[in-house]
């Protein structure tokens, strides 16, 4: 497998400028004769969909949901960076740029990330010319907030909905594109495999979810914008029907997946109640602007909150330990993600722990409400506030929050290229689907804007250098023989599992799965663990195929089959996760191996080791994969142990 | 403090969108009140897998409140029992011990149901095609901060933008009216100068696309605006009219 980067020539600053200057385009006639798939619905796939419709591309778009408008880019809560400046803080976008690599732990690529702080601005200017309310001043201007891993305000936001307005934004450009004709949508239709015709991606098989059916679609180029697969803990706050298997099927079909196991374990979540849950809800980061986290100073006191005797409210201000402020006093309690994360594990391990489970920290917004007043907190979090008190029936403007670290985000992906193509002629992949932005750790705000900038502002270009070189390739009916062979191959599948006819529903499954990678693969990772994990996700594998049952057909709607096709892809997800943590000797954002750290308990990079892309190659079924490396090389941001005391 | 309840369900089922549907009663003990309906509807379809039956099909996502995916019509009102929450944030420390609760799908002609509990909201996404939109294409914008808006309109599009589309306001409606839905849309864009330049075209249209989908006439009785889940005022029914009348007259 060859790796080739694509990262054109010149300073980093104008590789994009270069790129464009010198790209291939194709002519408004030849659009017309060209089509383009693509997959997912979210901030990526729905402003692609919706850019290349407005180019004049035939789009076919794929949703497994009812409407576009449910993609799980609308739960994001806490806004959207760029590199305005508008507070006059210092931001540019070079200082986006370096946040975004140093955050990540100098482990994403340079010039990807450069693009993606170029293309920021455009993505609020866009938005707002869309109709997104995003927050005001009283003056009439754009409001900015502050975010982890930052030290000035470059937040937009809307409310505490921002991924909602994002995504009904590029929602509306898209159903316009739908109404002119451009984009044919596909509702409830989900992708079970990638059709592929002379080493090239061609079009994909889906199935109807309503009717069962299945179909065969072409298209010029396939764009796969499916998210991510933080699924595969069963835990997370992703939505339930958030999904790897598209990821997987082009694993499959010889794309290269990289860095699986960079997950991104959110600090703010509402922690676990019972065996019964079945998933977890993000408290916006944004929250740590104005709550302070805390434990009890004294394990008694932690103790007695436990068993109930106590209340947070009863502990007073000398006997809280206000840890992050206390361990980072630059950042406090805006350290990024990772950062917080291990701490509040740190703390809960150590005993200080509170709630009936002892694994939750508190999230306190006394002062805030003393400093700025109650009216001032409900403006800002509102539906926060309302939505904790709903889930844990507690009021936060009274008592701490608590809160719990959770799966939330994954970095690594599906490799792609500067051109956001990936190692499969035609295929691309954009949004959390790929890998190439974020490195071991996303910033908060960065994933809309990175799923935005990917569909409005990059493949329109990059997809048109691919495309430049078919002008003179017919459509496909869908009845050539790769199709016919490709959607024989999906319906044995369904087929394989409909005929176990065991006694365990795919969910008694997922759980295990979950289990096994959340103890093994989770916050805190160990070679020993991992062998064990790899070993039990085998394990796990064989009841599946054994012992699964799913009542009903492959006729009409059954929504356990299609629970029981995304277990299996997150099976082989979960197995790669665990190889490609064990093989990473080194603690890098989210990825924590226990035996890498520092005296302090900071995450030990090992650069000269691993200061690259682990890339996985599919061998076939039940065969190990075989890990490629894309070395990363670092021409402006000096590589340093992060640092945010 | 949590307990645990026992419980009677009478669950619409229906096989598919032609097939006639019927209730049937199923027995739940030891359900946590600490866990969501969706949860308790979760315990209830691995109870029927183990029993070698099917399960009952629902709609549902993101589980916190925001894609508008769950929609369940519960002992009688949608989202049930609670103001200002969807079906998912619904906890069942809403319910009492040996309650009977009924279950139904969202019920209008504008939502045939597919199967179950699931209905099919596509007539939602014709709407918005047929004008919910501004019509800027990607590329080529002013600067985001060239136009002033002021915060209170700013504010107040926010407000009418936060509809989910899940669908309660037809659901409640004894006509069957989406006019809490389309007005929505209107008011959020018509607020905004990006969305008032096309506000008369856009009202009509929608207008035009929600009377040709069968939904029915708003008779301003107030229901959509109490079952709403995202707390959308029914004021924007009357900007609604406003903008609809002006665009008429323009004619």
């Amino acid at each position: 497998m060859k790796l080739d980067s694509k990262i054109p020539q010149g300073p980093v600053a104008e590789k994009w400028s270069n790129y464009k200057a010198n790209q291939k385009l194709v002519n408004p006639a030849n659009k017309r004769k060209l089509d383009i798939i693509v997959v997912g619905t979210g901030l990526a796939g729905a402003s692609a969909a919706a850019s290349f419709g407005e180019m004049g591309f035939n789009v076919k778009n794929f949703t497994i949901q009812d409407s576009p408008r449910r993609a799980h880019s609308i739960a994001a809560q806490g806004g959207i960076n760029a590199a305005k400046n508008y507070p006059n803080d210092g931001d540019s976008i070079h200082r986006l740029f370096y946040d975004t690599v140093k955050g990540g732990d100098y482990r994403a690529r340079e010039a990807n990330v450069h693009r993606l702080a170029e293309v920021s601005n455009d993505i609020i200017d866009q938005c707002v010319a869309q109709g997104v309310p995003f927050a005001r001043e009283y003056g009439g201007l754009l409001d900015n907030r502050s975010f982890g891993g930052a030290q000035v305000s470059r937040t937009f936001y809307a409310k505490g909905q921002t991924g909602q307005q994002l995504l009904i934004g590029a929602y509306q450009a898209l159903m316009r594109q739908v109404n002119a004709g451009t984009v044919d949508l596909y509702t409830r239709t989900e992708i079970v495999d990638i059709v592929m015709v002379e080493g090239k991606a061609r079009g994909v098989i889906a199935r109807d979810l309503v009717t069962g059916e299945f179909q065969r679609h072409f298209g010029h180029a396939v764009v796969l914008a499916t998210g991510g697969y933080g699924n595969a803990f069963f835990l997370s706050t992703n939505a339930m029907g958030s999904n790897g298997s598209a990821a997987i099927k082009a694993y499959q079909k010889g794309a290269a997946f990289a860095n699986p196991c960079f997950a991104q374990i959110h600090p703010t979540c509402i922690p676990v109640h019972g065996e019964f849950q079945s998933k977890l809800t993000l408290m916006s980061e944004s929250l740590r602007n104005d709550g302070r986290i805390w434990v009890p100073k004294k394990k008694e006191d932690a103790e007695a909150i436990r068993a109930g005797k106590l209340k947070p409210t009863q502990i007073a201000e000398e006997d809280r330990d206000y840890y992050l402020e206390r361990r980072y006093p630059a950042f406090g309690n805006l350290v990024p993600r990772d950062v917080a994360s291990r701490a509040a594990k740190e703390r809960c391990d150590a005993g200080f722990g509170v709630g009936n489970t002892g694994l939750a920290v508190y999230l306190d917004f006394k002062s805030a409400i003393e400093r700025l007043g109650e009216d001032a907190i409900r403006a800002r979090y509102g539906n926060l506030f309302q939505m904790y008190e709903k889930i844990v029936d507690d009021n936060p403007y009274e008592t701490p929050m608590m809160i719990y670290p959770a799966i939330h985000y994954t970095m690594g992906g599906i490799w792609v290229d500067y051109e956001l193509q990936t190692t499969v002629p035609g295929l691309f992949a954009a949004g959390e689907a790929n890998f190439s932005d974020h490195g071991a750790n996303r910033l908060g705000a960065s994933a809309l804007m990175q799923g935005l900038a990917d569909g409005y502002f990059v493949l329109p270009y990059t997809i048109q250098n691919y495309l430049a070189d078919d002008i003179s390739t017919p459509r496909m009916t869908g009845d050539e023989k790769e199709f016919v062979e490709a959607e024989k191959a999906a319906k044995d599948k369904f087929e394989k599992l409909l005929s176990i006819k065991g006694n365990r529903s795919v969910d008694s499954i997922h759980k295990e799965l979950g289990l096994v990678m959340w103890d093994f693969v989770g916050m805190a990772r160990n070679k020993e663990g991992l062998e064990k994990a790899i070993e039990k996700i085998a394990a796990i594998k064989k009841e599946f195929y054994s012992n699964l049952r799913i009542p009903g057909s492959g006729e009409g709607m059954n929504v356990e089959l299609e629970k029981a096709s995304r277990l299996a892809d997150f099976i082989e997800i979960g197995d790669l996760m665990a190889r490609d943590a064990l093989h990473r000797e080194e603690s890098c954002g989210g990825h924590f191996r226990e035996e890498y750290q520092t005296e302090e308990g900071e995450a030990q990079r090992q650069d000269d080791k691993f200061a690259y892309a682990g890339c996985w190659e599919y061998q076939g079924e039940d065969k190990a994969p075989v890990m490629h490396k894309e070395e990363l090389t670092f021409e402006v941001v000096k590589v340093a142990q992060r640092n945010y005391k | 403090m949590e307990k645990n309840i026992s419980l009677t369900l009478k669950v619409w089922r229906q096989n598919g969108p032609k097939e006639k549907g019927r209730f049937e009663t199923y027995k739940l003990e030891e359900v946590s009140t600490g866990s969501s309906f969706l949860e308790m509807m979760d315990i209830l379809n691995e109870q029927l897998i183990n029993e070698g039956n099917e399960p009952v099909a629902f709609d549902h996502d993101c589980r916190e409140g925001i894609c508008g995916m769950c929609s369940l019509y519960i002992n009688g009102r949608p989202h049930g029992p609670d103001d200002d929450v969807t079906t998912c944030q619904l906890h069942m420390r809403k319910f009492k011990d040996g309650e009977t609760i009924t279950i139904e799908p969202w019920r209008s002609a504008g939502f045939p149901v597919i199967k179950d509990l699931i209905v099919n909201r596509n007539a939602f996404d014709s709407i918005i095609a047929a004008g919910g939109y501004t019509s800027v294409s990607t590329g080529g914008v002013p600067d985001a901060n060239a136009i002033p808006i002021s915060k209170i309109d700013a504010d107040e599009a926010m407000d009418a933008a936060s509809c989910i589309g899940c669908g309660a306001c037809v659901a409640t409606c004894k006509n069957g009216s989406a006019m809490l839905f389309v007005s929505a849309k209107v008011s959020h864009l018509a607020l905004l100068p990006q969305g008032k330049v096309e506000a008369a075209r856009r009202a009509k249209n929608m207008v035009a696309k929600m009377d040709e989908l069968g939904f029915g006439n708003c008779t301003n009785t107030g229901a959509c605006e109490v079952e709403c889940p995202k707390g959308i005022s029914i004021s924007n029914i009357a900007r609604l009219n406003r903008e609809f009348l002006k665009a008429k007259l323009q004619d």
